[in-house]
């Protein structure tokens, strides 16, 4: 469970009083493509993202691709079958319900069986073609047409339209890890050297169009590690030599607070840590054997404080490339339901949605 | 209440000891360390004597130069230490296209490996799809070793999306091979039998299809290319399986890396049941960045309830004197951080008991974490002596 202090720091804003969060920092935006290195909680972060902008009135589509059913396990639910549905309720806003969010896990055949039906009506040579091997075919052997049918799902998920408006006010997409995410949706270009002309370069170049298109962000996820913010910044500097893309903000996951006052760790990161007052004071709880013990937790405090400030010189490094930052506090024990609505509360304050 | 279990000891130094461990497979899922492990051991193993080569797949930046290379480039680079007992290390990054343009020129006359290169859906398949990494990485493992100029190689596998994709190459691709569409592609049917008048009538559907939704000329792309490759199928398959016979070999060892994590964990489990299944010698699980408090006799609860009573100590806001600020906020600091090293230690605890129990036979080896990333060879021979020495836990 979050502390009350951690989250509350968080917040911003003056959430005790009733103030609504902030303006997003992303109107207009209505595909958000949600990349990390693994281990970052890439997934976690897109739920939360979604939640965060399915508030009173909107219905918002959280999208994840090659079948891995992150989502299910999050929401707590067996997993999802092809197909969009509705799999809980957005964060409320000033005493109103949220909106509808919708999940729908993607896999390469669904997306495939979908584009059949959808551009030729083919559902059941599409079928015919599944049993004969053509998305194993697809998969082992094409590859630039597994990311292109997924992408194109997105595209046409955010621009699909019933009774004259669009059907979803934005659709989240839990994309890939960033070491693949250029390649993921530079489509166009992926697939042209398969396809020059034809069906699917007509489909990949009109996908890319919505991706290049003010209506799309490519946000990154990491932690205050060393390795996801270099990939971070690599992931930034691809996508930026792309052109064409907008890019997103920088969502810092699992931040811990520094929990002793910077004085103490200041001293502590230059092994000054000052184990005769922390003695004292170990001594006035009454613990015993208060000076090994303060030499024991001298070393913690250290330890801790030297990881503070790489923390800090890896905050610098993100600040660095000047895209929004959001900070979203470490959950311990676990992200359940709850957890995720503080984490969507924290994005809506900082005015990532 | 039973007790937790605990796990059988995974004792790695005894596992590079033995000249007859000839390969170590680290995998496991993404951000876990798995080629720092790698990297780790091969360092350990060749400070013991051992000729090593490690083969990465897909290296972060500084690892590679935390091992003093500059450019990994699919060649085995010498690594620069002093190996005391005659040993050595060479590592090596896995260039996929370069390895499978290797094998399309050594495998094929020259006109035809011309014809390969230059198909557009050999390009794309060899430099673009994820699944031909592990297929390359497993035809390199397989060249390295019968190179025989290392006794170890040590392979860290890709950071595969579905845990064991490199396992699954050879059987993919026979898939592949065997697959209909293939057969249909390279060979109309021949008249007569009643299965292939159907498949016939399939033919024409299927092609039709695909014409209809990929485009003429990519259907003639893609049967260029399987046209022109089919003689080399059956090599690839075979080489492939061959590696896959070589890694259920005793002298194989697999290393399942995991983080005391619920998520890594769970992958771990999964990865460990597919090597039994596969009949692959799993060695042992290794569990990378466990966190040691310095004071474990101190528990959380206990440690919370000091630094309330230190914080109800302190001087209301606004009333302080001039000294300063209160005299115990430091210590109250630091109870509350190790209260929450202890938590996150038991959690963790939590988390391995859950792996053992489900897994009893499963030996365990920890790594405590490190506070910063590698950037060194004494980085990675602090890895290497954490992952030999004791349990993290005592």
């Amino acid at each position: 469970m979050l502390t009350v202090a951690g989250l509350e720091k968080y917040r911003g804003g003056d959430s005790l009083t009733g103030m609504s969060a902030r303006d997003s920092d992303w109107e207009g935006v209505r595909l958000h493509v949600v990349t990390g290195k693994g281990g970052t909680g890439k997934t976690t972060v897109a739920a939360a993202l979604a939640l965060a902008l399915s508030y009173h009135g909107r219905k918002v589509l959280l999208l994840e691709v090659e079948g891995r059913q992150g989502i299910a396990r999050l929401f707590d639910c067996p997993p999802l079958p092809y197909g969009e549905r509705k799999i809980g309720i957005g964060l409320g806003e000033d005493g109103r319900p949220g909106g509808d969010l919708y999940a729908l896990a993607l896999d390469p055949e669904g997306a495939l069986l979908d584009y059949l039906e959808m551009f030729y009506g083919l559902r059941h040579a599409g079928q015919a073609l599944t049993r004969l091997g053509l998305v194993d075919f697809a998969t082992t052997i094409a590859p630039g047409l597994s990311d292109v049918l997924q992408t194109g799902k997105a595209t046409e998920a955010t621009r699909r339209r019933a009774r004259g408006r669009e059907v979803y006010d934005a659709v989240v997409m839990d994309a890939p890890p960033t070491g693949r995410i250029s390649r993921f949706l530079n489509v166009s270009v992926e697939v042209s050297g398969l396809a020059k002309v034809g069906p699917i370069r007509v489909h990949a170049d009109s996908v890319a169009r919505v991706i290049r298109s003010p209506q799309t962000a490519v946000h990154f996820v990491t932690t205050l590690e060393e390795m996801p913010v270099q990939e971070t910044l690599d992931g930034l500097a691809e996508l930026r030599a792309l052109g064409g893309m907008q890019l997103g903000g920088i969502f810092i996951n699992m931040v811990r607070p520094h929990g002793v006052a910077e004085a103490g760790l200041g001293a502590a990161a230059a092994g000054r840590a000052d184990e005769a007052e922390i003695a004292l004071g170990l001594k006035a709880a009454g613990l015993p054997d208060s000076q090994a013990l303060a030499a024991d937790l001298a070393i913690e405090l250290t330890d801790h404080a030297r990881g503070v400030a790489l923390q800090e010189r890896e905050r610098r490094e993100l600040a660095t490339v000047g895209q929004p930052r959001y900070e979203l506090p470490a959950i311990t024990d676990g992200i359940d339901l709850g957890g995720l609505y503080a984490l969507a509360e924290v994005l809506r304050a900082q005015g990532a949605a | 209440m039973n007790p937790p279990p605990v796990p059988v000891r995974l004792e790695t130094d005894a596992l590079i000891d033995d000249r007859r461990t000839r390969i170590i497979v680290c995998c496991g899922s993404g951000g876990v360390g798995k080629t720092t492990a790698a990297a780790a051991i091969g360092l350990r193993a060749a400070e013991r004597g051992r000729h090593v080569v490690v083969l990465t797949v897909d290296p972060a930046r500084r690892l590679a130069q935390s091992m003093g290379l500059t450019h990994l480039d699919n060649i085995p680079r010498p690594v620069d230490a002093d190996f005391p007992l005659s040993g050595s290390l060479h590592a090596m990054m896995l260039d996929m296209k370069r390895t499978f343009d290797e094998i399309v020129e050594a495998h094929a006359d020259p006109d035809r490996a011309t014809q390969i290169l230059a198909n557009p859906f050999y390009q794309s398949l060899s430099s673009s799809f994820a699944g031909t990494q592990e297929y390359m990485a497993m035809e390199k493992l397989g060249q390295l070793h019968h190179t025989d100029e290392w006794d170890l190689i040590v392979v860290d596998t890709p950071p595969s999306r579905s845990a064991l994709d490199f396992l699954d190459a050879p059987q993919r691709l026979g898939r592949f091979l065997d697959g209909r569409l293939i057969r249909l592609l390279t060979a109309p049917a021949k008249p007569g039998r009643a299965y292939l008048k159907m498949l016939n009538a399939g033919f024409s559907l299927v092609t039709g299809t695909l014409t209809k939704v990929i485009g003429a000329q990519v259907l003639k792309d893609m049967q260029t290319f399987v046209t022109a490759f089919d003689t080399m199928f059956g090599g690839f398959r075979e080489r492939a399986e061959s590696t896959y016979r070589l890694l259920q070999t005793p002298g194989t060892a697999f290393l399942v890396v995991a983080a005391p994590e619920p998520d890594a964990l769970r992958e771990a489990s999964y990865f460990v049941e597919r090597l039994e299944g596969e009949r692959m010698p799993l060695a042992g699980l290794i569990l990378n960045r466990v966190h040691v408090p310095a004071a474990t006799r101190l528990s959380a609860a206990r440690s919370i309830a000091a630094a309330e009573t230190l914080e109800n100590h302190e001087i209301p806001e606004g009333t302080e004197d001039s000294a300063g600020p209160p005299r115990y906020a430091l210590a109250a600091g630091v109870l509350r951080l190790h209260a929450e090293r202890m938590q996150l230690a038991v959690r963790e605890r939590r988390v391995a008991e859950h792996f053992t129990a489900a897994h009893p036979t499963v030996p365990v080896a920890e790594v405590a974490a490190q506070p910063e990333d590698v950037h060194d060879l004494k980085g990675l021979r602090a890895i290497g002596l954490s992952l030999a020495s004791r349990a993290a836990h005592g």
